[in-house]
């Protein structure tokens, strides 16, 4: 397998990170170095081999739906890079 | 300067030292050696200090536990509320944590005053701490050299004497390897042992939190504080709290005699470097003569760690760091046109060239009809990653080997080179993917006088049996106790 420029263009955008057309150029490279080192993984025959997820037989828990978290709104908008009246701030979506 | 957190603890209780003495000590040393090592990436004497006030008050009044006042340094991927807590991210390196890890909140609750937050790998992602944001920590003992990572800062305050003890987590190795490279013990407990809550999430279903420290016995000690179940994190397991000091034994003629060493056949083979091969090969030598018996055993599967790996860690990278947009937190591009521009120049200017590489990976592999390829076949894998050490301890009570595959390399050295620098961590990834417990401790030097590292993996919760093998090693020998020249 080996990635085109189009495909480094196709994942950067599902990645939501902007990269220019050099940068584009050497993570080409260094993605098909990468996936040179996982391609090991496909000529292993793992038919019937049951997928891992977590090395203890674990299941998810459940818990009584009461609220269990105090109302912090004020500390965490402080951190955010731009707020108005107890919302997050982000450019028009709707017009 | 060179207490173990032990000897520290004993100071206290016995009056001949506070805890504000203590951290103005370390404090000063930081303040002296952190320019040239670039251990922390935040150092808050004020904040420290009342801490330690504190701490001293508390015994004052009685209620003192073990460890309280005793100073301990934490990775800067556990949020500790007002501290400034960036995960070696230009992406954080404005987000001053509002609220606490549990790992943090159990510090606080056992009386620990904070010396700072230490350098890493940006989000973990690294083996050289040269991917920080905050630019690349020294290794202690020839600071041309990196000290590993992610857990590098950690590993290297520890080593160099500025903290007596620090947090570290491990997705792949990063408190073993750093361990190893700068001549400390430090522990990657079973997965589920200690919370991951406030921990931030590189790849969830492997990150883990443990001690990094001189000797395996503060190791424990430290366990103690660090495990227990938190119904906030969904893969933290619901047992008992255990006393993980419980098996340390007195030094005795064979204080190991019955115990089954494991030596995985392919943890021996090409790719070891000489110094590090004969130095565990003396440790071996020295485990028969405490009364240990060896046998070898086989990981087959154990040469796919490393290709599963790097499917499984981008991929639940990509997922978890999709958070980082600049809207709640953290970094905001200044200029945007819309929102998906605000998206992308946020992630291009606040991630750096690994984190977004790693991002890439998780995205393509994650993306439509790859997942039966890519993410499925890597977790199939790790089933048979597993199964191979569940057989290795039907024959063996612990797995012994080295911890990396050579001594600490020079800066820059594979900066430019991701695949070379994956293969560093050959060792110790096949740990995480099982969930396994595993530990670096110090072994022996190299010929240019660099630590060497071996590594103890055990079964599951065996934490307090490894940690006594460890600590009788440690009996018998010296090389945890020497420090470098600073």
């Amino acid at each position: 397998m080996s990635l085109s420029l189009d495909d480094v263009n196709r994942i950067a955008k599902l990645a939501r990170i902007r990269v220019n057309e050099t940068e584009a150029a050497g993570y080409q490279t260094q993605l098909n170095g990468i996936f040179g080192l996982i391609e090991a993984m496909q000529a292993v025959d793992t038919a019937g081999v049951q997928p891992m997820a977590h090395g203890q037989e674990v299941f998810q828990r459940l818990r009584a739906d009461v609220v269990t978290e105090p109302n912090r709104r004020d500390a965490f908008l402080a951190v955010a890079p731009q707020t108005e009246a107890g919302l997050y701030l982000v450019p028009k979506v709707i017009e | 300067m060179t207490h173990t957190l032990k000897h520290l603890s004993t100071l206290l209780a016995q009056g001949q030292a506070s805890s504000v003495e203590l951290c103005q000590d370390y404090l000063a040393r930081i303040q002296r050696l952190n320019p040239t090592l670039n251990a922390f990436i935040t150092v808050d004497p004020a904040r420290t200090l009342a801490e330690a006030a504190a701490a001293d008050a508390r015994r004052a009044a009685g209620n003192a536990g073990a460890l309280t006042g005793v100073p301990i340094a934490h990775k800067d991927i556990f949020c500790a509320e007002g501290w400034l807590t960036t995960c070696g991210s230009r992406m954080l390196s404005n987000f001053v944590s509002p609220y606490d890890a549990h790992v943090i909140e159990q510090f606080k609750a056992a009386g620990m005053p904070c010396l700072g937050k230490t350098n890493m790998d940006e989000f973990a992602m690294g083996s050289s701490n040269e991917t920080s944001f905050f630019g690349a920590v020294k290794n202690p003992w020839d600071v041309a050299r990196v000290p590993g990572g992610s857990s590098g800062g950690s590993a290297a305050c520890v080593a160099a004497r500025l903290a007596p003890a620090a947090t570290g987590t491990d997705t792949g190795g990063s408190i073993r390897q750093p361990a190893a490279l700068c001549g400390i013990t430090g522990l990657k407990p079973t997965y589920g042992v200690v919370s991951r809550y406030g921990m931030i999430a590189f790849a969830s279903s492997l990150d883990q939190g443990g001690p990094m420290a001189q000797t395996a016995e503060d190791c424990a000690l430290l366990l103690n504080v660090m495990a227990g179940f938190d119904t906030r994190d969904s893969t933290s397991l619901e047992r008992e709290k255990e006393e993980y000091a419980r098996a340390l034994t007195q030094p005795s003629a064979q204080p190991l005699a019955g115990l089954r060493i494991g030596l995985p056949r392919e943890f021996f083979g090409a790719g070891l470097s000489g110094d590090t091969a004969q130095a565990v090969a003396a440790a071996i030598a020295q485990y028969r003569a405490l009364g240990a018996t060896t046998v070898e055993v086989g990981l087959p599967n154990s040469n796919l760690s490393v290709a599963a790996y790097y499917v499984l860690a981008p991929a639940e990278a990509s997922s978890n760091l999709s958070r980082f947009d600049g809207v709640r937190y953290g970094y905001r591009t200044p200029e945007y046109a819309d929102l998906t521009d605000l998206y992308e120049k946020t992630r291009a200017e606040g991630f750096g060239a690994e984190v977004k590489r790693r991002i890439m990976i998780g995205a393509y592999v994650l993306s439509h009809g790859y997942y039966d390829a890519y993410y499925l076949q890597a977790q199939k894998l790790r089933r048979l990653i597993a199964n191979d050490f569940a057989a290795a301890f039907q024959q063996c009570d612990v797995i012994l080997g080295p911890t990396a595959p050579t001594t600490a390399f020079k800066l820059g050295e594979k900066a430019d080179d991701p695949v070379q620098m994956y293969l560093s961590d050959i060792y110790t990834i096949a740990v995480n993917l099982a969930g396994l417990p595993g530990m670096s401790l110090p072994c022996g030097f190299d010929a240019g006088g660099l630590p060497i590292g071996m590594q103890l993996i055990g079964n599951y919760f065996s934490e307090a049996r490894m940690l006594n093998v460890a600590h009788q090693y440690q009996l018998a020998t010296d090389w945890h106790a020497r420090a470098p020249q600073l």
